[in-house]
């Protein structure tokens, strides 16, 4: 069993807690699915007191929060968000994201690294929100991250694993570096090829909650890693050129 | 005083973060906060002062991916 930070989690699927109907199919797509883990943020409070509401609904999952620092533009901005996640929330983890274009909301890797060791040396457990960069994420070890989570494609496309090569590099180079795909997944499909590249999660938001049944697709996503996962440990077939009959040729009749 | 809270203006009277968050009706509340950028631990507010201008960040739990 992969461990995050100490934490096994028995679902290899961590879901994001934005973008639903309700709140009820929220909770209802995460039971679903047995989720361990799933993903909340800090945004300013209002009159309304919208943020305890959500909070309570939370904590009744009996699941393990980690805060983001969705839409952190730079190091300063993202290390104040997760001292302030880890003080709300009461957890060291922190999915740390630090936004370097707005186009694709690509990870500014630069300062992700900086944030990472700043916050590492201060007791923060760090998933870095990052490219499949194999530079970058060698840094980001080094800065003391013991996971890496690698988009399959830029936040909300739906386009799977844009770069299956470098997830599969990224893989090959880090045999013992719990990976996960963060964003970008669209389909079953694509969560289950992630698994089937040896990752050991896949993180997602919008393939589910956006779904037109997102506990459908909840239930789904599930499924699809849990079968990619146990495809990856039953040492699939290599892929070949040529035809190989499956059938024995050897007693074939003469007709 | 006049403070920026949440990226609203604000005329306020507290000297302090900890008296600010009372007098905004925030007392009791899970929030965190940060004073010109920089965040203030709960046990600090009380000993953190207020001046005019200041911006102040009020964040509570909220969904996120």
């Amino acid at each position: 069993m992969t461990s995050f930070y100490g934490f096994e989690p028995a679902s290899r699927l961590f879901l994001g807690t934005s973008q639903y109907p309700s709140p009820k199919v929220l909770e209802d797509a995460v039971r679903a699915a047995k989720v361990d883990i799933v993903t909340v943020s800090l945004r300013r409070e209002g009159a309304d007191g919208a943020g305890q509401a959500f909070f309570d609904l939370i904590k009744a999952l009996d699941v393990r929060v980690l805060p983001n620092t969705a839409g952190c533009h730079g190091v300063k901005e993202a290390v104040t968000t997760a001292h302030m996640a880890r003080e709300v929330f009461g957890t060291p983890w922190v999915k740390l994201e630090v936004i370097g274009e707005n186009d694709t909301l690509c990870p500014d890797v630069i300062g992700l690294v900086e944030a990472a060791r700043i916050l590492g040396e201060d007791g923060f457990e760090v998933f870095p929100y990052c490219t499949e960069d194999l530079v970058i994420a060698e840094k980001l070890l080094s800065a003391g991250c013991k996971v890496l989570m690698p988009w399959g494609a830029p936040i909300g496309t739906a386009r799977g694993l844009n770069n299956e090569y470098g997830l599969r590099s990224l893989r090959g180079h880090f045999p013992d570096v719990p990976l996960v795909v963060d964003a970008g997944i669209g389909l079953p499909s694509h969560a289950a090829r992630a698994m089937e590249l040896g990752y050991d999660a896949v993180l997602l938001n919008s393939a589910v909650a956006g779904a037109g049944d997102p506990v459908g697709m909840a239930k789904a996503m599930a499924l699809a890693i849990e079968a990619g996962s146990l495809g990856r440990k039953a040492d699939p077939l290599d892929a070949r050129d040529m035809a190989v009959p499956s059938t024995p040729v050897f007693g074939k009749a003469m007709l | 005083m006049k403070l920026i809270v949440n990226g609203q203006q604000h005329e306020a009277a507290s000297q302090n973060l900890d008296a600010l968050l009372t007098e905004l009706d925030y007392a009791g509340r899970l929030v965190a906060t940060a004073l010109n950028g920089d965040f203030v631990p709960k046990d600090e507010r009380a000993a953190t002062p207020l001046a005019d201008g200041d911006k102040i960040e009020i964040l509570a739990p909220m969904k996120g991916g």
